[in-house]
């Protein structure tokens, strides 16, 4: 490597060392790609209930139903086409991860960087709550909050951040406490720099590797975390199916054989995740400091 | 040492109280428990006196420190939907959760630790590769789903195992286990599996990382140097250095499996506290569902105050640190 490349240059280049993970980020952008254009590709709207027909309910791959074209991937027991639903529910589930993960960064990080820059009372009073919250397990959590959240999007976001703040928390708080005693933080904070500037624009910047890392793997995870909840039958509400909720309306004819109505859906969600923790997976590799000779 | 003790005792209590607040306050927003426990047409004094016997009439922090005191006394109050003790319902279906779990976990321990230790031995080996990338696959995997696939093939398709339920059981100490049994075994390899999956992988993944870096200090360099077999580096000095982070993390999980458990558990309709839960939550059984929660806390609660307490004791900074 030379020196002139620019540091994501030089991420790249070692990123593209390794062709699984660049298979991996390929298929990520592929899946975000179908399921933001899921109303364009999908040939029903799963949604719209005049369009379902209960003629064309669990139907097998390959069944030619009543819209007049091939459900390749067969029917639900509603008789809606399980390609639109699962382009559909990949959207929503992209759409939960992402605002949970989002979410869960902002407040996590600003936790544990003003836990760790502020010290003190204030300090231990958060990492206190955040190590309780990180010995007990997120779904639990999250199970607890949606019961008594009840149903919907916003609860379910809610939930989900719950769940995952704390781990953004301990990674930031490890971070900039680590930063923290750096001479360039101490330079900061003899000039009259407010306490917020230093924080935000010396502190933070140089705490976000681990940050993105443990973000993929939180993306990741609330996407599964939302298909259990949904697959528990806590999740979203019965009008807006989720993958989990496709599932677990699938577990129910599986005994009888109709294995498509479940297995189709859990396979691209696992192809999702999948995919997601292959990408953050390379990408931890290449920020751990300790691999590197 | 003694001081340290107190100390973790003491903020162990404090955390258990709180949870036990949050938890009384959070799961009392919950519906409306007297649907469930009247029917619509019942007449007004029925009503009256099903709310007084339950205590529903009293203002909430009176119903709070009424609940605390009986639960000190190991009385977690009756379940709405099933009319017996909560506590002894919990720990009728507790045996079945902990025998899952404990297979589960050790069955993962066995198999992941020494396939982590080849993958950080020889971390750019292609079986290596393959072995992080079906770890990952572990981690990606959502559990019912897996527990979906696992009933479609062995339980459908092939007919091998049964679904679902616990099987032939043996009384053992009083209570009724199914590893004894042949028929017992064949209901537990399933669930086992499933709940093993996710711990497997993970297992793999510490092991691997440990080895890592293990094989980057001196210990193991001066091993070399010392003419030993690679073979004895590794089970010699290799497991040492990477068993203490593995047995905080088997000692962490074991209680995070009986948590996860909730989800094998319903699709199995393995007869434990997860899906004890889930039911309670379904039908707003609240004794139930307050009673589980707290003694999971306290689960966890008592799991980290002993692992820091064995930290302490292995380890004479972390306890000059904190104690002061």
């Amino acid at each position: 490597m030379n020196g002139a490349q620019s540091p994501l240059a030089a991420f790249w280049a070692e990123f593209r060392e390794n062709w699984i993970a660049v298979a991996a980020l390929a298929v990520v952008v592929i899946i975000v790609f179908i399921a933001v254009f899921a109303p364009l590709i999908a040939p029903q709207d799963p949604y719209d209930l005049a369009t379902l027909s209960l003629m064309d309910a669990r139907r097998p791959p390959g069944h030619v139903g009543s819209g007049g074209y091939v459900h390749l991937l067969g029917t639900d027991d509603q008789g809606r086409d399980l390609v639109s639903a699962i382009l559909y529910g990949l959207r929503i589930s992209i759409q939960m991860g992402l605002m949970a993960g989002f979410v869960s960064l902002v407040i996590g990080t600003t936790l544990g960087i003003v836990a760790a820059y502020s010290g003190g009372r204030l300090e231990s009073l958060i990492m206190r709550i955040v190590d309780l919250q990180l010995s007990f397990p997120a779904i639990l959590l999250a199970l607890v909050l949606v019961a008594l959240l009840g149903q919907g999007k916003a609860q379910l976001v809610t939930a989900l951040v719950a769940a995952q703040y704390a781990y953004f928390a301990r990674t930031a708080y490890g971070a900039a406490s680590g930063e923290r005693r750096k001479d360039y933080v101490e330079a900061a904070a003899a000039t009259p720099l407010s306490g917020r500037r230093i924080v935000f624009r010396h502190l933070l910047p140089n705490c976000l590797p681990p940050l993105i890392v443990v973000a993929t793997v939180q993306i990741a995870n609330a996407i599964a975390l939302e298909s259990t909840l949904s697959f528990l039958g806590l999740g979203l509400p019965v009008n807006e199916p989720s993958l989990g909720m496709l599932i677990s309306n699938g577990f129910k004819y599986m005994m009888s054989g109709r294995y498509w109505i479940s297995v189709y859906p859990g396979i691209a969600l696992i192809i999702l995740i999948f995919a997601i923790n292959l990408v953050g997976d390379q990408v931890r590799d290449q920020l751990n400091p300790r691999l590197k000779r | 040492m003694l001081g340290f003790v107190i100390q973790r005792c003491l903020q162990a209590v404090a955390v258990m109280f709180a949870m036990s607040v949050i938890v009384f306050v959070g799961v009392y927003a919950i519906g409306n428990p007297i649907e469930v426990l009247i029917p619509p047409e019942a007449p007004q004094d029925i009503r009256a006196e099903t709310i007084a016997r339950f205590g529903l009439d009293k203002p909430l922090w009176e119903q709070y420190f009424v609940f605390l005191g009986n639960s000190l006394q190991g009385d977690f109050g009756r379940s709405f939907v099933y009319n017996m003790p909560v506590l002894e319902l919990i720990l009728s279906r507790l045996p079945a959760s902990i025998e899952l779990a404990l297979a589960a976990v050790l069955g993962a321990t066995v198999l992941g630790i020494p396939l982590g230790i080849y993958a950080g031995y020889r971390p750019h080996s292609a079986a290596a590769r393959t072995l992080m990338a079906l770890s990952i696959l572990g981690f990606s995997v959502p559990t019912f789903w897996v527990g979906l696939i696992l009933i479609l093939t062995f339980a459908v398709s092939l007919g091998w195992l049964p679904a679902g339920g616990r099987g032939e059981t043996v009384v053992l100490f009083g209570i009724p286990w199914s590893f004894l049994t042949p028929n017992g075994l064949s209901h537990l390899l399933l669930p086992a599996v499933n709940l093993a999956l996710f711990k497997f992988a993970m297992m793999i993944r510490l092991a691997r990382a440990g080895t890592r870096e293990a094989m980057l200090t001196d210990v193991v360099r001066f091993a070399r140097a010392a003419g030993l077999s690679e073979w004895t580096i590794l089970v010699r000095h290799v497991l040492k250095l990477i068993s203490i982070p593995i047995v905080t993390v088997f000692g962490l999980e074991l209680g995070s499996t009986l948590a996860f458990a909730v989800v094998t558990e319903t699709i199995f309709s393995w007869p434990g506290v997860g899906k004890l839960i889930i039911d309670s939550i379904t039908s707003l059984d609240r004794p139930v569902m307050v009673a589980y929660l707290i003694l999971i806390a306290f689960l966890f609660v008592t799991i980290n105050l002993v692992v820091d307490v064995i930290y302490a004791a292995l380890d004479p900074r972390l306890r000059r640190g904190r104690a002061e």
